[in-house]
Formats: C-alpha cells, structure tokens, sequence
C-alpha cells in the first residue's frame, strides 16, 4: 500500500511576468515528503525557497505541475489545507500590543478553534514552547528566541498535521536556534508532525531527515543530509598555507585537484586520493616557500557540499548561458 | 596600508589596537556589560559571541565612543573613545547587520557618499571607488540601484562603504545575517584579506561555522566574558561533558526513550537532540555510558547501529558555557 506524501510537488513550475519578460521562478520541482518527516529547503538567495513554499501552501498559483498537501490540491482545496497545515512566512509578525496568552487566543479564534479546545491546548503549548511563565508579556517585549518561539507554538494551535517554516530562526541568537530546532525535533517524536523549512543555516539542513537544493528555481538534489554531502566527488582535505591566495593558484594546476574552497585562512581542497595528493600538494607549495600548517582530512559539512554543488550549477548554466537568473559569484 | 587622510596614530597602540580594560556598562540597575578585560592584536580577526543581550553590541558602541563606560576603560589605537572620538574616527571603520545604505542610490553612488562623508579629496575618493566595487565584486553593476542588488551583493558594498577611509580597526555587527553560504565564505575571504593587510577586526555573528574562522573568539553572556580562546582550545577546554552520536533504526521512539530515562534519573542526560535520522546525547562521560544507552534502548525494542563519541562542534562548546553559567 502506497499512501500519498503528506507534501507533494510534481513539476510545479510557476512564471512571474515581469517588465523584461517572463521569468520562471520555479522551474519542475519534484518534491515527495513522507508523514513524520522534516523536509529542509536550502538555496542561494533568490533560489526559489520561498516561492516553492507559498505555491504548496497555495498562497500563490502555479503555472504547471501539481502540489499538495495530505492530498489536498494546493489550488483547488484551499480551506482543507488552511484546517491542518501550519505556516509561519518569513516576515510573519506577532500583534507586537497582545500578550502572549492573547496572542495563541487571537491566532485560535483565527482558526476556528473552539473555547473548550482553546483551554486545553493552549497550557500545552505554552508548556511546549516553555512561555508558561510569560503569558502576560506583551509579544512586542519578548526576546527574538521567545518571539519565534510563540510564533511556532500559534502556527500549531489548530493542531496541524503539518507546517511549513520560512526561514524561521533568522536572526535568532545560537542558544535560541538550537531550542527552537530541539523544540522541532520533539514534535517530529512526540506528535509526528511533518515539517518542511527552508534555511540559509547548513547545520539546520543537517537536523532534517531530507534536503532539497534548489538553485535557479530548480532542485538540484534532493535527498538524506548524508547522501547530499556523498554527492561531492572526492575526500576533502583542510590546511592553513601562509600563502593561501598563490597556494590556491598553485594547487589549482595540479593534478587530482577536484576544488578548492577558501575557509578564512584555511584551504578546503577536494582530491581524488588522500595519502598521495596530500604529499604532492606540501611539496609543490614548499617548492614556492609556502608552508602548509596542520593539514588533516576532514568530513565535509552540509556547507562544503552545498558550495560545491551550487558552484557546480552556476558553472553549468553559465557553459549553457541560461538568462534567466544573474547568480552570485563564488567565493 | 597607509593612512593619509588623517592624524597619525600614536606608535605604542600599533601592536594591540583594542584594549578594554575592566570595562563596565550599566543602565540603571542593569549591568549589560560586567568588568570585562580583552586585547586584540594587530591584524587579528577576534570574534565577540553571545546570545542576544548578553552585551555584544554595547561592548562595541563603547569601543566607538558612541556610550561611555560607566567603569573601567577601553583604547582602540591609542584613543580614549569616550573623550576622543573624534579624533579615532579617522581610522576606525563600523558595519551592522542593518548596513546603512541608501537603496535609492547606486552603488557607485553610495561609495562616494560614504568617501565625503569621512571627507576623502576628490582624487583618492575616485581610487578607492575603483578598489572597492573590485573588491566586492560590483564592477558592471556601479550604476545599479542599491534596491536591486541581491543580499550578498548589497551586504559586500556594505562592507566597502564602511572602509571607503581605509580604516585600521573594523567593527562587524552581525554582518552576514541572512546572506547565503556562498555569499558569506566570500565576505570572510574580504575579511582575511583586509586582516592579511593589518586591519584589526572584531566581529559578531550567530553562525558558529563563521566563528570557527575566527583566530580567537571570546564569548560574552549577561554582560561577563565566560571564555576567550582559539576555538580549537575552547573546543578542549570548555565542553562540560562529551557528545554521543546515536544511530537506530527509528530515531523516534529512541528519543522518547531516552528522554523519558532523562526524567526519571536512569541516565545522566544532558542535552538529548535529533539531527537529521541520529539523535545526539551529552553525556559526562561518552565511554562509560555508551553501553548503558545502548542497553536501555535494545531493552526497549530499539536496535541500535551505532554510537559514537563524535568531537563536539563550537555550537555546541558555545552552548554548555552559556547554559552552565
């Protein structure tokens, strides 16, 4: 038996008109998230997170393709989706004038939630999000943590069986992110729930069962966080050479050299064989009087593939000259 | 890099361009920032972290004369913030993560805006405009609207608006907020290069792969200096307790498990999380209790691939210091 994803985009393709013409923001995405996933969507700015979000949440029409969510069509059942799904979009802003306790109330009278229901959900919440002790704040006087917090626990007040999350910790202190993300992580546990979020932090996207990279309005890859960083060619190695710019030009001629990345002082350098272009690479650089400090090989991040496989699609549609998007350059 | 535009700086100040010396701010009865003590070397990239209103941002409005101590003292470059100001300006360059420029300027035109505004002659304005849009990258886009530029784009111009004057100490406020990965390795590529040359830079981020860059970094919490030292050694010296890396099956109810187990004393649990399908565990000692977590969730029907001691990240050295105190 085959049950539909709780989130589906198949081709989903949108085009905005613009005064040059039209531009196609979201380019024939697939994406399939199971129930009880946390989906991560990650991307350079202007990829298309956001636009691939709203079009799921039917928030925006699509030009071609289909989405849904726990099979409803994103256009067509528009208020079956607003009963389960939860959103907190990226400028999402809390009446800054209610308390915290008005506020859950506002946002539960906004989604039909009943008075009895009301009472028994929203000391859960309150304790979900630990604001049990800040119900008389004004939502305006909270911390940035604690704002997020409360936005998440309203985005769940009607008990969806799914939310979708816009980048939602920008902006938000370390200790405060990883909260939140714990907090993610419990409902994931607890109750099941399927999250999608898209984030410019990489060791967000490494907290989620998938990752789906989008670039230019397309998905690049999309898989587990383990099999997205397998997709980089090559073991990395990392150095401080006390030359780091003529290190990187000379090493860029050498042969077994699959990428070089710069890491502040340090190199990132992708190779085909570990033991052998390690040496080869220290002897070629103290032929040029470069000495090379504390070279060690280390597991790539989710940060080091997706520079890697973001600059692999930027040189891609450079060679195939496609005008649709100005890209940034790499570093 | 020479200045030329301005007073010299006074020779002693060259090797250690900030000194805070038992510096202190209160508002009121609130003391933000708590008799804190640091020096940052010439050329050095130092990296200031703590959640927000630990006391980051007041420690640099101090450090640009902008509030004065309400003890202690601070010197960058020589120059008494609080009563010469005027004077250190010259010299010291300033971004915050809301960088001031005017969208309906070009980028050309807000360079040159910001090159008057520090009172750059006509000549040396029209060289650096040159350097800086080479330096970040804006050659063929100095004529666009600074509102059309992308988010890396905008933040790099930022940056070069904030040393049009060639400063020798930068201030960086949270400077990378919201920009993507690539953008942001590029932007500390700038920072290296400027430190290469000698500027001193202090900053502040929330991305802890942005504070791994960082020669030193030094970590503030409700106005008190916790830790200061590369990350390598906070790594070694700061960690209360070590991070078990779980893989099962079905992480789900292995999480409730030992979340559960936590409650009721039966492990000594610190942080339990998910990360993706593992769940990571901080445990006083990682050999003596991987046995025990293993036991409890076969036990409770979870079959369990492996455990690992896995080496802790900055994020997670940052987090035990600042919980712990």
């Amino acid at each position: 038996m085959t049950r539909e994803a709780a989130i589906l985009a198949q081709g989903l393709t949108k085009y905005f008109r613009t005064r040059g013409g039209t531009v196609c923001a979201v380019d024939g995405v697939d994406i399939a998230v199971q129930r009880g996933e946390t989906f991560g969507l990650i991307g350079p700015d202007g990829a298309g997170k956001t636009t691939v979000t709203r079009l799921i949440l039917g928030l925006l029409t699509r030009s071609g393709g289909r989405s849904a969510i726990l099979g409803y069509d994103s256009m067509h059942d528009t208020y079956a989706i607003r009963e389960r799904v939860g959103y907190i979009s990226q400028q999402f802003a809390l009446p800054p004038d209610l308390t915290v306790l008005e506020n859950l109330r506002f946002f539960a009278r906004v989604q039909g939630v009943s008075p009895a229901e009301q009472r028994r959900r929203i000391p859960e919440l309150l304790e979900f999000a630990g604001l049990t002790q800040f119900t008389g704040r004004l939502a305006g006087r909270l911390s940035g943590g604690m704002k997020k917090k409360l936005a998440l626990a309203c985005s769940l007040v009607h008990e969806p069986k799914v939310v979708l999350l816009d980048e939602p910790t920008l902006g938000v202190d370390p200790v405060s992110r990883r909260e939140f993300w714990n907090l993610l992580g419990n409902l994931r546990a607890e109750k099941g729930l399927t999250i999608s979020v898209c984030t410019p932090y990489m060791d967000e996207a490494e907290r989620c069962n998938q990752v789906g990279l989008i670039y230019a309005g397309r998905l690049i890859a999309s898989d587990t966080p383990q099999a997205i960083k397998r997709l980089v060619p090559g073991r990395l190695l990392e150095f401080t050479p006390s030359q780091p710019e003529r290190a990187a030009a000379r090493i860029e001629r050498m042969e077994g050299m699959l990428e070089i990345q710069t890491y502040g002082l340090m190199l990132h350098v992708f190779v085909d064989d570990v033991a052998q272009r390690q040496a080869e690479i220290v002897a070629a650089l103290a032929t040029e009087g470069i000495a090379c400090e504390g070279m060690r090989e280390i597991e790539p991040r989710m940060e080091e593939a997706f520079i890697s496989l973001i600059q692999r699609a930027q040189r891609q549609q450079e060679d195939t000259a496609h005008p649709a998007q100005r890209p940034e350059e790499g570093p | 890099m020479t200045v030329r535009e301005s007073l010299p700086i006074p020779e002693s100040a060259d090797a250690t361009p900030i000194v805070v010396d038992n510096l202190s701010k209160r508002f009121g009865d609130f003391v933000a920032v708590d008799r804190i003590n640091f020096a940052v070397r010439r050329g050095e990239v130092y990296g200031w972290l703590g959640p927000n209103g630990a006391g980051k941002t007041t420690t640099i409005r101090m450090l640009l004369g902008l509030l004065k101590p309400s003890e202690g003292s601070c010197r960058v470059l020589g120059y008494n913030p609080a009563t010469q100001a005027k004077a250190m300006q010259a010299h010291v360059g300033y971004m915050s993560q809301l960088f001031t420029l005017y969208r309906d300027l070009t980028a050309r035109e807000n360079i040159r805006f910001y090159g008057q505004v520090y009172g750059l002659s006509r000549a040396s304005l029209r060289q650096r405009e040159v350097e800086i849009l080479e330096m970040a990258g804006l050659r063929g886009r100095e004529n666009e609207l600074t509102a059309n530029l992308s988010g890396g784009w905008r933040q790099r111009l930022a940056l070069g608006c904030a040393i049009v004057h060639r400063p020798r100490v930068l201030f960086l406020d949270e400077p990378t907020a919201g920009v993507d990965p690539i953008s942001r390795r590029r932007f500390w590529a700038l920072i290296y290069a400027m430190a290469k040359e000698g500027v001193t830079i202090l900053v502040t981020t929330h991305y802890m792969d942005e504070a791994e860059l960082c020669q030193r970094v030094g970590f503030i919490s409700q106005g008190k200096l916790l830790a200061l030292d590369t990350p390598a050694r906070l790594k070694e010296t700061q960690m209360r307790g070590q991070v078990l890396e779980i893989a099962c099956a079905d992480a789900e109810p292995a999480i409730r498990a030992l979340h559960s187990a936590r409650e009721d004393g039966l492990l000594p649990l610190g942080e339990v999380a998910l990360y993706g399908a593992e769940i990571h565990a901080i445990v006083p000692d990682a050999q003596a209790w991987q046995q025990p977590i293993r036991d409890l969730l076969e036990a409770q029907g979870t079959a369990v691939q492996s455990i690992d001691w896995i080496a802790p990240t900055l994020e997670d050295v940052f987090i035990s210091t600042v919980t712990s105190h």
